[in-house]
């Protein structure tokens, strides 16, 4: 592959908390390398901005490689930019072209509170999570692991829907900013498998009581949070979630 | 201080089973008494807080990162092993144990790792009725795959994401136990010292990273399980986050630090494509099942890998280790791929790599899906497409991955790869209790220097974190705070927490105040050339004496012309990782001069002056059977205590792999 070099004009929104009004601005950057990362080129620009004795722009990153989901930028109107089933950290510099003018924003979601600049606060998820999205087993409590077979087919589709990674962009693409992606998938994890069975009703009404509490949007069933979710999250998930919850509402579970 | 390992007396197959018969409990009124603080959430972390949670105690939960399951456990991709014997290959606790002490080179604690075989299927079993998705066989059983340095099939995963998987099953027990209010949870907190009170850790001071506020959390003990410190290396494939910052502080308060040098560089990672770079990324050692290693048989080979046929390909792994293979541990891959590149057999555009080639995997794979179909005449572009099939299942999202960075296509052109740092076996010293010298302060996983000796086996750390966390700490833990039940929890208004608030304060006011002119990232970036160049893959005396005087000299340049923007009384992460740098800078030194100290080769560290003709890493049993577990006497200051290692049950012997 050729690599080449480029100039680009970044908008950026800088917001010094989450109290006060933030503004786009704007910044160049020169021979950004097309094998850099998305956010090696953000590095450029914070050290330039270092070397100019100004305060770099906060963004949220971490492990860079497409797993730990807390980077977040929403790239030219599209959370994690681009690429399909990419996370920001992942995404290259080979995408633009010399002269680009690149756009980048945090999440915007009323559940999601701007900390800084790019950062936001995605706590309601970790709520969301501690209102019943485990099972129930204490430490020294389990049986052979192979003493409970499972369905290959249903130990995949587990998997699939396990391979949410909490980034948020679910909520960040949708219109409503709607979290029902993110709480379908763990719902769907668990539901999918034998351990998972005993409390999937108190499960999916709690989970989807916390998600309402935390003042996410209703989904109205757009699909712009699977079309963006950078772990290709299904939105079969959405319909298995509205089984489950329907399923517990209409037999009276009782919320735990 | 003498140290004392605390390794129960008796067969070594029976010394976990003893002491966890006769260790004191804590009653259950007790326990809610009891303050614990657990810094760091990731296997270890989220595993014992989850636990503790579960058990009674009062758990304080703190991570840096802004939810705890972002711990950088979460990115570990091949697999976990365990002793089950699932696959009727002739494993067992013995063999997982063996494979382990031999693995880590002769210098892992006999106790502790047959404590941690012993436990391994424990965790099988815990993780699976948590609902962890591991990858099953059409019979719905668990499917196992191979790892580096054992020819059983032990090792557990969930396609290229069993970190996550795991992760995620810690890191909802924990919010379970948030939710019932056993644990409370301090996201986008750095924990900056530990606080000792006549003699004990008693608590911690830590920053709010929103605020910037400090605050002091007492604890009647305090858990470090804050992962390694590879970073000191600036290019690592840790976190951008991942840090020294808590082991450290604890160790400039007295815990002593363990084997600081012996750290693991993975013989298998996207090479470095420019100046630019800011963090490596690693293919999963799994990989190594199926994809050959290989260079061309000529120098500075120049023809695209497909160009250069069969016969002028050095499989340089297959020839030289013919038993293990391209299975050999990570430290034997990572040397054998250096010396080839250093020999002038590279590839790609820097000549610093080596394909790894998954060709013959994928003809493999297609004749048998094929002959599985009854097509006994598929014609090779059907074999292919097959094959192409079965090793995206396997490693889909890697090869995914690694066409993100590089824009090369891995099903058409092999993989390029190159030795990386990963892991650090080194870390606080801790007894069999995980307990390090300070009571009442203990290390977890990756933190402590415990079970892995001078190279670990792959899938063997979260095994280890998981092992820590869920089965060891929840009984050595009551061992000890059974003594402590009538301590009343300290106020802290209590004048060590006054004073150590105040050093943590005086210090990042100190760093603010420097307004230099260089900034953070470039000071870590040189110390990481440093780190690489002279402590890295190979090192020698001179290297290393180089190191530490270049190392007293860019310490001495970050304290006086460091540039840190911003205020400290707000979210700032040039301020957060200002105090890293400062961290590793001084961890980098220790480092080298263990490496220093340790005049032979063993597992991941080769002192170029000890190895045999075939250039094979030559041990010095005679002289260095030892741990080296170093006191930080002052700045640049360190006393070295040694910890014999004993050999009961296994003799230590030369490693071969051939």
């Amino acid at each position: 592959m050729e690599h080449y070099n480029m100039n680009l004009t970044l908008k950026v929104w800088k917001q010094k908390n989450c109290k006060e009004k933030g503004k786009f601005e704007t910044f160049q950057v020169s021979n950004i390398s097309s094998e850099m990362s998305f956010l090696e080129m953000f590095d450029i620009l914070n050290e330039q901005l270092v070397a100019e004795g100004k305060e770099p722009i906060a963004f949220d990153h971490d492990c860079r490689e497409g797993i730990c989901g807390m980077c977040s930028m929403y790239i030219n109107g599209r959370p994690h930019g681009p690429w399909h089933q990419t996370t920001t950290c992942q995404l290259h510099m080979r995408e633009y072209k010399d002269g680009d003018t690149i756009v980048v924003e945090p999440w915007r979601a009323n559940s999601f509170p701007v900390i800084k600049d790019l950062v936001v606060d995605r706590t309601a998820f970790d709520r969301i999570i501690a209102a019943g999205g485990y099972i129930s087993v204490n430490t020294g409590n389990a049986q052979d692991a192979n003493c409970l077979p499972i369905d290959k087919q249903k130990a995949d589709e587990s998997f699939a829907a396990a391979s949410c990674i909490g980034c948020g962009a679910c909520v960040a693409a949708c219109p409503n900013a709607s979290a029902m992606l993110f709480v379908s998938a763990k719902v769907s994890h668990l539901a999918l498998l034998p351990q998972g069975d005993p409390e999937r009703k108190m499960r999916a009404s709690n989970m989807v009581k916390q998600m309402d509490i935390e003042g996410f949007g209703s989904c109205t069933n757009i699909g712009a949070c699977e079309a963006e979710c950078p772990k290709g999250i299904s939105l079969e998930n959405i319909a298995r979630l509205n089984r489950e919850y329907i399923g517990a509402m209409f037999s009276g579970s009782k919320e735990g | 201080m003498a140290l004392n390992s605390k390794i129960p007396a008796g067969p070594l197959d029976k010394k976990w089973e003893t002491y966890k018969s006769t260790c004191k409990l804590v009653n259950p009124a007790n326990k809610r008494q009891l303050e614990i603080i657990v810094v760091g959430t990731g296997l270890a972390g989220a595993s014992a807080a989850a636990s503790l949670g579960e058990m009674g105690y009062k758990v304080k939960a703190f991570c840096f990162q802004d939810s705890p399951r972002r711990a950088h456990s979460i990115a570990a991709q091949g697999g976990i092993n365990a002793a089950k014997n699932y696959q009727n290959d002739g494993d067992s606790t013995y063999r997982l144990f063996y494979d382990t002490i031999k693995g880590g080179d002769y210098r892992a604690r006999e106790g502790n790792v047959h404590r941690l075989a012993e436990v391994s299927a424990n965790i099988i079993d815990q993780c699976v009725a948590q609902g962890v998705p591991f990858a099953r066989e059409y019979g719905g059983l668990l499917s196992n795959r191979s790892f580096g340095g054992t020819q059983v099939q032990r090792t557990f995963y969930a396609a290229g994401q069993t970190g996550q998987q795991l992760l995620i099953g810690a890191y909802q027990g924990l919010e379970r136990q948030i939710s019932l209010g056993t644990v409370t949870m301090y996201n986008r907190h750095e924990m900056l010292e530990v606080v000792k009170i006549d003699g004990k850790a008693r608590g911690i001071i830590a920053r709010d990273l929103v605020t910037g506020e400090l605050e002091r959390h007492f604890g009647h003990a305090v858990l470090l399980c804050t992962g390694g410190y590879g970073n000191v290396f600036y290019l690592s494939t840790n976190a951008m986050g991942s840090n020294a910052t808590a082991v450290w502080k604890a160790h400039k308060q007295g815990a002593y630090f363990g084997n600081p040098c012996f750290t693991q560089i993975h013989p298998t990672c996207i090479p470095v494509s420019g100046d630019h770079q800011s963090k490596l990324t690693l293919m999963s050692e799994s990989l190594r099942n199926d994809g050959r290693i290989w260079v061309p048989k000529k120098q500075a080979d120049t023809r695209k890998a497909f160009d250069i046929p069969e016969e002028e390909r050095d499989y340089y792994l297959e020839r030289r280790y013919p038993a293990f293979g391209n299975l050999v541990p990570r430290d034997v891959a990572s040397r054998a791929a250096k010396e080839r590149c250093d020999a002038g057999y590279g590839v790609g555009s820097s000549k610093m790599a080596v394909y790894l080639d998954f060709a013959s995997a994928i003809e493999r794979y297609g004749k048998v899906e094929a002959h599985k179909q009854g097509k006994s005449n598929a014609d090779k572009a059907t074999i292919y497409a097959m094959g192409k099939d079965v090793v995206k299942e396997k490693y889909g999202n890697l090869f995914e991955m690694y066409e993100k960075i590089t824009g090369e296509n891995p099903y058409e052109i092999p993989m390029r790869i190159y030795p990386a740092v990963h892991y650090t076996m080194g870390g606080l010293w801790v007894d069999y209790e995980l307990m390090t010298n300070i009571p009442g302060l203990y290390a977890l996983g990756e933190a402590n220097f415990s079970d892995h000796g001078a190279n670990r086996l792959g899938a063997s750390a979260l095994m280890q974190g998981l092992a820590d966390g869920y089965f060891v700490i929840p009984y050595t833990l009551g061992n000890n705070l059974a003594d402590d039940i009538r301590t009343k929890s300290i106020p802290t208004d209590h004048p060590a927490f006054v004073a150590a608030e105040k050093e943590v304060s005086d210090r990042i006011n100190k760093l603010m105040s420097i307004k230099g002119k260089e900034s953070v990232e470039s000071f870590h970036k040189r110390l990481g050339k440093i780190m690489w160049d002279k402590c890295g893959m190979g090192r020698n005396a001179k290297g290393l004496k180089e190191a530490i005087e270049e190392i007293k000299a860019l310490r001495k340049e970050f304290w006086s012309n460091v540039r840190i923007p911003g205020e400290i009384k707000e979210f700032n992460t040039e301020l957060d990782k200002a105090g890293r740098v400062a961290d590793f800078m001084e961890l980098g030194e220790l480092m080298c001069m263990d490496a220093l100290n340790r005049q032979e080769s063993c597992g991941g560290h080769f002192r170029e002056e000890s190895q045999t003709e075939e250039g094979e890493a030559l041990r010095d049993d005679e002289k260095y059977m030892y741990v080296s577990a170093w006191e930080f006497k002052g700045e640049s200051q360190f006393e070295m205590h040694k910890e014999d290692l004993v050999y009961d049950v296994v003799h230590p012997s030369a490693r071969s792999y051939k």
